[in-house]
């Protein structure tokens, strides 16, 4: 590659990520400026990190936010796995082309047009069926809807990449196609899992709009207050906040890529190993002699 | 499991099938049949369009004010109009900013790739709504941008960005580049460098080779990545009511303002019903036409 291309490369590069990460560096910095001010530096300061602990509408917020994520990332990656499945696995069924839909579509869909619709479903039940109230509730079903989008997505396209001649020699070996899938499949497709389940509750962890159509008037995500603290400005308190929100989820993506990396060069290696030792075996065995693994030292 | 026919398959379709049924698709007719009911003052604020009388047969009340008010009112005419402009000037944007960006990853090594890719997904895992807020540290009147350039006395006035729309473009396209990046990747990656090779080895020049062969070979990519960023940008809220003038025309916004302020589910209705019938079903048909032209 020319000199001059790399130097393209490069420059696009910094372009990038400059302008990816300069506005959260920016407010990272911020939340340790003294002064309540952005345009005045008033020294380095912890004092809203401090203040940050005793408002407890705050942290009352983030434990329901919490919550809401857990139960939506736990619920959709179950959904999204078996969505998934379904679209792989099963070449034709009844209600394919409206599943295929109903998962891609959510990823496109403008958040409002998602929470009006979903809204507006909750309340009819509630008239006709008495249920459900607004509140933890329908948050958790509407963020589940979204979240399956995500899972089906990346779970999909890692089990169109898993080699299906493991599974069928388990099946020739005896094993259940079930059994089959569990024991040979669904570990090669776990990291796409484990990741969609991550991502699902980052997801869930940040919506804002969605939420504040489907939580009714009485409940309050953190998205939800963070909203209503910042719209009329910055707020120093939420800038620590934010930053400490940053800082938690950028070390979990990190540590969690990590390491599922380490994982998989594990799990290549045995592999490699696995060949190599057949190999040994099959060679050894062509010239009338024990496979190298179990000659005896002479 | 796995053989077509198998009743048992059932039990892995049916769950997904039916919650999306239930909790994406029915809501759709639900926003359609109040887009037919009329505004009231009371919970829910909206007229019933089904009801049963005292002799057990249904009555059907369909009201068409608020799709009179859409055609008559001129605020939703101009906030469609403003809305895609908007969201096409920042697609278009996004895709010159992404296009070298996913096309230099590409042309990495594999090690530095994966590398690469992280740092662009990253700021997708960490909070939508707080990397807009922090856009607003930099470009607000006296935030960074404005403080360093006074400074320097580049400009002796602070620049207004914030509030505009010049304040919208920014955040979409800093807010939407990674949607962009990676289908872009996703293409160019696989793209064969021997066919590269190939039209340089026969004479073009680098730029002729971008042009003639990387170009249409990457337009699957650049389809993908602009519907990720057009539609959901088209219907924005965050951006608009956070880095926006108050009162923009974003539709995603007047859509909001309607149901919030206005307390008209009604019209919020229909909003939401033209968004579908003006934008989504027609990408959706044209995906799905294109879609079998690539298969036959």
């Amino acid at each position: 590659m020319s000199g001059g291309n790399s130097a393209f490369r490069i420059t696009a590069l910094c372009i990038g990520i400059a302008v990816l990460y300069l506005p959260i560096l920016v407010l990272i910095g911020y939340s340790f400026n003294a002064s309540p001010l952005v345009s005045v530096w008033g020294g380095f300061s912890t004092v809203w990190y401090a203040e940050l602990v005793r408002q407890k509408s705050l942290l009352d917020a983030a434990l329901l936010s919490l919550e809401v994520a857990f139960a939506a990332s736990s619920a959709a990656v179950v959904l999204g796995t078996l969505a998934a499945i379904s679209l792989v696995r099963f070449a034709r069924f009844p209600g394919r082309f409206l599943l295929t839909g109903m998962v891609t579509a959510p990823l496109v869909m403008p958040e409002v047009i998602t929470g009006i619709t979903q809204l507006l479903l909750f309340v009819s039940l509630l008239q006709t069926f008495s249920w459900p109230h607004r509140g933890f509730l329908t948050i958790v079903l509407s963020h589940v809807t979204f979240c399956i989008a995500y899972v089906t997505v990346t779970v999909r396209s890692r089990l169109q990449g898993a080699d299906r001649s493991l599974e069928e020699a388990a099946q020739d070996l005896g094993a259940g196609p079930t059994r089959a899938f569990i024991e040979i499949t669904l570990p090669l497709i776990a990291p796409a899992i484990l990741a969609s389940w991550l991502l699902s509750f980052t997801l869930s962890l940040d919506d804002l709009v969605i939420s504040s159509f489907v939580a009714g008037p009485a409940t309050n995500t953190l998205p939800m207050l963070i909203y209503s603290k910042v719209r009329l400005g910055i707020s120093p308190v939420i800038n620590a906040l934010a930053s400490l929100i940053i800082a938690i989820i950028g070390t979990c993506v990190i540590a969690a890529g990590w390491l599922m990396r380490r994982a998989e060069q594990r799990r290549e290696l045995e592999m490699r190993e696995a060949e190599r030792a057949n190999a040994a075996t099959a060679l050894s065995g062509a010239r009338d002699r024990p496979p190298l693994a179990f000659r005896s030292p002479s | 499991m796995k053989r077509s026919g198998n009743p048992w398959r059932w039990l892995i379709i049916l769950p997904p099938l039916l919650f999306l049924l239930i909790f994406f698709l029915v809501p759709f007719f639900y926003t359609l049949k109040i887009s037919f009911a009329d505004s009231v003052i009371r919970i829910p604020p909206f007229t019933d369009v089904l009801t049963r009388t005292a002799t057990h047969h249904l009555h059907l009340s369909l009201s068409l004010a608020s799709y009179r008010r859409l055609f008559t009112d001129h605020l939703y005419g101009l906030a469609y109009l403003f809305s895609l402009r908007l969201a096409l000037c920042s697609t278009l944007i996004c895709l010159l900013l992404g296009y070298p960006i996913a096309y230099a990853i590409a042309r990495s090594r594999r090690s530095t790739q994966n590398i690469l890719l992280l740092v662009i997904i990253l700021p997708f895992w960490t909070s939508f709504l707080l990397r807009v807020y922090a856009l607003e540290a930099i470009i607000a009147n006296g935030g960074l941008l404005n403080t360093v350039l006074l400074r320097l006395g580049v400009i002796s006035h602070p620049l207004v960005i914030m509030y505009t729309n010049l304040a919208m473009y920014i955040g979409i396209v800093y807010s939407y580049l990674p949607f962009m990046v990676l289908p872009l990747f996703a293409t160019l990656e696989k793209l064969d460098p021997s066919l590269l090779e190939a039209a340089a080895d026969l004479g073009s020049p680098p730029w002729r080779v971008f042009l003639d062969v990387t170009l249409p070979l990457s337009v699957p990519g650049i389809v993908a990545g602009s519907m990720l960023v057009f539609i959901p940008a088209v219907g924005e809220f965050v951006i608009p009511s956070l880095l926006g003038a108050p009162g923009n025309l974003m539709i995603g916004r007047v859509l909001w303002d309607e149901f919030f302020s206005n307390h008209d589910w009604p019209t919020a209705s229909v909003v939401a019903i033209a968004f579908l019938v003006l934008l989504v079903g027609p990408i959706a048909i044209y995906q799905h036409i294109s879609g079998r032209q690539l298969e036959s």
